[in-house]
């Protein structure tokens, strides 16, 4: 099947000269979530920026269903909706005028009736005559949701929905979104809080520098980030293994002061306590102990450090 | 052709001013009725006429573009600037419109506006003096040409300024000069020689005098001059409107 976004080697270089996208290449699957994750900065924003035609890339290639984003990008855009990261709304209008006039933006006939079953569906028609500067933050953000869905689109391009929304809020969005993809809507997500990506996505993409370091579907991310390690700084440094420490995943390090465990947290044992059991056993005494996950983090660092 | 996108822009931008419509109409209609009574009656009194032309009835062609010039740029720059400022800039640029479209928009909302406020400007001159059109037709056209050229002036503005100070700038440093200074109150032949030279390089004269000699066929220079300033400012500022979009100047980059 034809991914529904193909990107290839895009660039970006800013008239400051900063480079925020060194040659992007990703194929986005038709009625998938796909999380892009990174740092701020990383460039998540640009990419999505150039792709709605927003920002002018530097270099590379992006299409839309087969539509290139500046040849033809009348038939890319119609396909899009984008959701931006800041809440920017036209303080005076009402919020059945403001998602209105993206509906026309978009060269679609005014339909009142579609306009609203949009807001019945994210719970702004009681809010549907009053002014956008009388909503709460929640409420602005769920009127960008609206103002991109008033044409219709096939992709949603989400950035950073969630960022300084309230938890009860934030499940509300990811409902809506879901219901979205059930609709058959492909939608692009930004963010950089890694529940976010775990709840929702079906691929990620990890971001930073201006690089995409790597995608991956979400079930093998998480199983790398389950991984554990936990810490024992021992009383009296250890030249070797015993015998009875052999089957665990050990690694002595810092002179034999430490012995450093890996285990899975997702897994069904983590043997932790048949290791200090074990430990006891072979005459080892431990003086601290601390456990560590690899985060999101590390994952940017060791991906990093690859890179380079 | 995305004409539902032009169209939700233009009544976009039509349905903010109807929202202050009271303060856009009532002050260029009180500075107006201020200019009749300091330059009409209270100075014009002592000019009789200028070439057979009542002082009052005189000034009111430099009154409309006073108007028409200030208006537009100040409707067009801001059209295109407050979204710029609020972000809302986004979607405009991240929808299917050609950038011929958006400046049919706002510039033809910008227009309208002033060319609504200049034939009000022209109803309340025919209260205090008698006017009379001799070519309807070029009246017209000089009305809408030049709405149009400084709305796209505007425009450009709009697009240019990055913050509110440069935004009035241009307006108040050299549209309102350039009008005062183009024989919006008198005849060039009332200055002394060298300083008629100099008004000569003023291009709002040339707009001046061609909507002047509409009404009354009287004009300080050719009205082929005229014809072809405005139709030159007009290619210049598509010209620059079109490099703009070409670069993505302030927008895209």
């Amino acid at each position: 099947m034809h991914p529904v976004i193909a990107i290839s080697s895009l660039s970006k270089r800013y008239d400051s000269g900063f480079e925020a996208l060194k040659g992007v290449d990703l194929e986005i699957d038709r009625g998938e979530i796909f999380a892009l994750l990174g740092p701020n900065g990383a460039g998540k924003t640009t990419l999505i920026s150039i792709i709605c035609g927003i920002v002018n890339p530097t270099g590379g290639s992006v299409s839309v269903d087969g539509h290139d984003i500046l040849a033809d990008y009348r038939a890319a855009r119609s396909l899009i909706g984008l959701v931006p990261q800041e809440l920017t709304t036209d303080q005076f209008e009402s919020v059945f005028d403001t998602v209105s006039f993206s509906r026309g933006l978009f060269g679609k006939k005014p339909d009142p009736a579609y306009i609203e079953k949009v807001l019945t569906d994210l719970s702004l028609i009681d809010k549907r005559d009053n002014k956008l500067r009388e909503l709460s933050g929640g409420m602005k953000r769920r009127v960008l949701i609206a103002k991109a869905l008033s044409h219709e689109p096939k992709i949603l391009f989400l950035d950073e929905p969630t960022a300084g929304v309230d938890v009860s809020l934030r499940k509300d969005m990811w409902e809506v979104i879901r219901k979205l993809r059930e609709s058959g809507v492909t939608i692009i997500l930004t963010t950089h809080y890694i529940e976010e990506a775990e709840e929702m996505a079906d691929r990620i993409g990890i971001i930073s520098g201006g690089r995409l370091l790597l995608v991956e579907r979400k079930a093998d991310l998480m199983r790398k980030l389950g991984i554990k390690q936990l810490r024992l700084e021992l009383r009296e440094p250890l030249s070797a293994l015993p015998a009875e420490l052999q089957g665990y995943d050990l690694t002595i390090e810092d002179d034999g002061k430490t012995l450093l465990y890996t285990f899975d947290r997702e897994g069904e044992r983590t043997r932790i306590t048949s290791l200090l059991a074990d430990l006891q056993s072979a005459g080892i005494r431990v003086r601290d102990l601390d456990t560590k996950q690899s985060t999101l983090e590390d994952i940017f660092v060791s991906l990093v450090k690859e890179q380079a | 052709m995305n004409f539902q996108a032009v169209k939700s822009i233009y009544a976009f931008e039509m349905n903010r001013w109807r929202r202050t419509v009271l303060q856009s109409i009532v002050s260029p209609v009180i500075s107006t009725s201020l200019y009749f009574v300091v330059f009409g009656a209270a100075i014009g009194s002592r000019i009789e006429t200028v070439e057979g032309v009542s002082y009052g009835a005189f000034i009111v062609p430099g009154l409309m573009m006073l108007t028409l010039l200030q208006q537009s740029v100040s409707a067009a720059s801001f059209g295109i600037y407050f979204p710029k400022f609020t972000g809302t800039i986004y979607e405009i640029l991240s929808a299917p419109v050609s950038f011929f479209e958006i400046v049919l928009g706002y510039v033809g909302a910008a227009a309208t506006k002033s060319i609504i406020l200049g034939t009000i400007i022209l109803i309340t001159a025919s209260l205090f003096v008698d006017l009379r059109i001799a070519h309807p037709f070029w009246m017209v056209a000089f009305l809408l040409l030049t709405a149009v050229t400084f709305s796209l002036l505007g425009f450009i503005i709009g697009i240019w300024a990055d913050n509110f100070e440069k935004l009035q700038l241009v307006p108040l440093l050299i549209i309102t000069p350039l009008v005062f200074l183009g024989g919006s109150f008198y005849s060039v032949d009332m200055l002394p020689p060298f300083w008629q030279g100099v008004t000569m390089f003023n291009p709002v004269l040339y707009l001046i005098s061609g909507f002047r000699w509409s009404f009354y066929e009287v004009s300080d220079v050719s009205i082929v001059w005229s014809v072809a300033a405005i139709g030159m400012f007009l290619s210049l500022a598509l010209g620059i409107v079109w490099w703009i979009f070409k670069t993505g100047y302030q927008l895209k980059s």
